[in-house]
């Protein structure tokens, strides 16, 4: 297994949002996270990417302790994430925005730029036309130029993503990346998800959109109430009376 | 020639007082760069004044061996206060570092070898316009290709979002600590020039108000680029001298034409005055 939750437990004041929560993720795997508002999966993303402390449990990279790490050390070993309430750089356009998430690939040392040799040029270039692929990725390449703050919601969303590509991760941490998307920005963005797990890529997906999340992965998480009520194939998941009952539970 | 050496004579001592605020200004950007809201910046000033005047005059060091350790040691003083100060945010990281500078100057107040309230007397003039200039040239340069670095891109992305740039592998922690001392060391420099230029330093030259007009120099030539705080120097240093030049000498109507230009920019400029020579979204900021 490459990522392992065993036994997860985070509280804020009385509300248990994580409460013991076990799962694993298979390599390569697009492994689905749902379940209702208030479930406590965006709480698991940060615990995983290290910007919230569990207070019982742990996290295991291929079998190493990762719970207790900072985020830019969980970002280092190839953990990389979106956030629910989209964080762009605003004051930045978007292939900044994607060089800035090259922070952990490219060097860009200081010296070789204060004697302006070739070589940092050289380099920029390359590091430029990296970003401008990862933009492509998602179809913004267009809006290379643009300041984030400019772009449309769906576009926001994609550009995040492309910055986290930019740290050329092991595994993809994705929170709601088609929440307010099209038909056909959410039909772009699963081919996007499709093709970087086909390559290897491990992918953490949490969604709302249920027909997205059943013919997107591979196995699926379901959490309620911070437990995890089961996880399994997509078929055996919606199959699942507690899941049903969960659902038409929160719809109801 | 003859003018430019008419304008030297008049005008001489206003043009390294410019120099000398825009190298201040410049330490306190870099610390904002990283958006980090520093009120210690003048304090770092104080250090390396002090360090500096004390070093030539008891213990004859070379003006450049004493300005240079003034700057070093307000560089290590950032390291060594950095480090817990940093972990505030906001208005607390603000308070922390005017409490700071409390300190500083107090310690200025009753040590011995900085001279009480009076101060340093007596220090050697060795400060010449080149050397403002050419310092601050360097400096200049240093920011903008430290803006194409590694720093200065993680500078920039804490200063955006800390969040988001910790989820892309940066040590917000190192870097904000980087951005404090890089700064401090500037200022540090430029106290110990100052020192040298103006004969005398006294404790309240590095105090709360002094902190604050560094802030008002960014605030109004704008931090989204390395020369903004440059702009802003120049004409609140120059706009005194222009006021007494049209008739206006009483301090208290130039207090307020300082505060009613900070207020126009903050209202109609949140980006500064440099915003209105550039449409780059680098420098003038993300139009909504
Ligand atoms: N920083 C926080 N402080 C207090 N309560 C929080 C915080 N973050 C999440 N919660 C609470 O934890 C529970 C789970 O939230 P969250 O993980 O955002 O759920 P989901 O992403 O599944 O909608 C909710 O009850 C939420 O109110
Ligand atoms: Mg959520």
């Amino acid at each position: 297994m490459l990522l392992e939750i065993v036994g997860i437990t985070k509280t804020f004041g009385g509300i248990r949002a994580l409460d013991g929560v076990s799962f694993s993720v298979e390599k390569g795997a697009i492994h689905g996270l749902i379940g209702p508002n208030g479930a406590g999966k965006t709480t698991l993303i940060n615990v995983l990417s290290g910007t919230a402390k569990p207070m019982e449990g742990r996290i295991l990279l291929e079998g190493a302790l990762i719970h207790s790490l900072p985020p830019y050390k969980v970002a280092a070993l190839g953990i990389a994430r979106t956030f629910q309430n989209i964080r762009l750089f605003a004051g930045m356009n978007c292939v900044e925005n994607v060089i800035a998430g090259q922070h952990l690939k490219a060097k860009r040392q200081l010296l070789p730029r204060l004697l302006h040799l070739p070589s940092a040029n050289r380099e920029e270039r390359e590091y430029r036309d990296k970003a401008m692929a990862c933009l492509k990725r998602v179809g913004i390449e267009h809006r290379a130029a643009i300041p984030a703050g400019y772009l449309s919601y769906g576009e926001r969303r994609r550009l995040e993503i492309a910055r986290a590509l930019a740290l050329e991760p092991r595994i993809l941490l994705l929170d709601e990346p088609v929440a307010g998307m099209r038909r056909r920005g959410i039909e772009q963005v699963g081919g996007l998800i499709r093709s970087l797990a086909t390559q290897g890529m491990t992918i953490l997906l949490i969604e709302h959109n249920m027909k997205f999340v059943m013919e997107l992965c591979s196995r699926i998480t379901v959490l309620n109430f911070g437990r995890v009520i089961t996880t399994g194939a997509p078929s055996e998941v919606g199959r699942h009376p507690q899941v049903i009952e969960a659902y038409l539970g929160a719809e109801a | 020639m003859a003018f430019l050496m008419h304008f030297f004579a008049v005008y001489g001592n206003l043009v390294n007082f410019i120099g000398i605020n825009a190298l201040m200004a410049l330490g306190l950007y870099v610390t904002l760069s990283a958006g980090q809201l520093s009120l210690g910046n003048a304090a770092f000033a104080g250090i390396g004044g002090y360090t500096a005047g004390i070093l030539t005059m008891q213990f004859h060091a070379p003006y450049i061996l004493s300005i240079t350790s003034g700057a070093m040691l307000s560089g290590i003083v950032a390291v060594l206060i950095g480090l817990p100060v940093l972990r505030l945010r906001g208005v607390f990281l603000a308070m922390a570092t005017l409490s700071f500078g409390e300190v500083v100057r107090i310690a200025a107040v009753n040590l011995t070898i900085t001279g009480g309230a009076q101060g340093l007397v007596g220090i050697p003039n060795k400060t010449t316009t080149g050397l403002i200039f050419t310092v601050l040239a360097l400096t200049g340069y240093f920011m903008a290709k430290l803006r194409q670095s590694r720093i200065g891109w993680s500078f920039e992305s804490i200063r955006e979002d800390e969040a988001a740039a910790a989820s892309l592998g940066v040590n917000t922690t190192f870097y904000k600590t980087v951005a404090f001392t890089i700064g401090a060391i500037i200022s540090g420099l430029a106290g110990g020039m100052y020192a040298h230029l103006n004969f005398i330093i006294s404790p309240g030259e590095f105090g709360f108000s002094a902190a604050v007009q560094l802030l008002i120099y960014n605030i109004v030539g704008g931090t989204r680029i390395w020369y903004g705080p440059l702009l802003g120097a120049t004409l609140l240093t120059a706009l005194p001298e222009v006021l007494r030049g049209i008739g206006v000498t009483a301090g208290p109507i130039r207090m307020c034409v300082n505060g009613i230009i900070l207020l126009l920019v903050i209202l109609f400029l949140p980006n500064g005055l440099i915003s209105l020579l550039s449409r780059s979204s680098s420098i003038a900021g993300p139009r909504p």
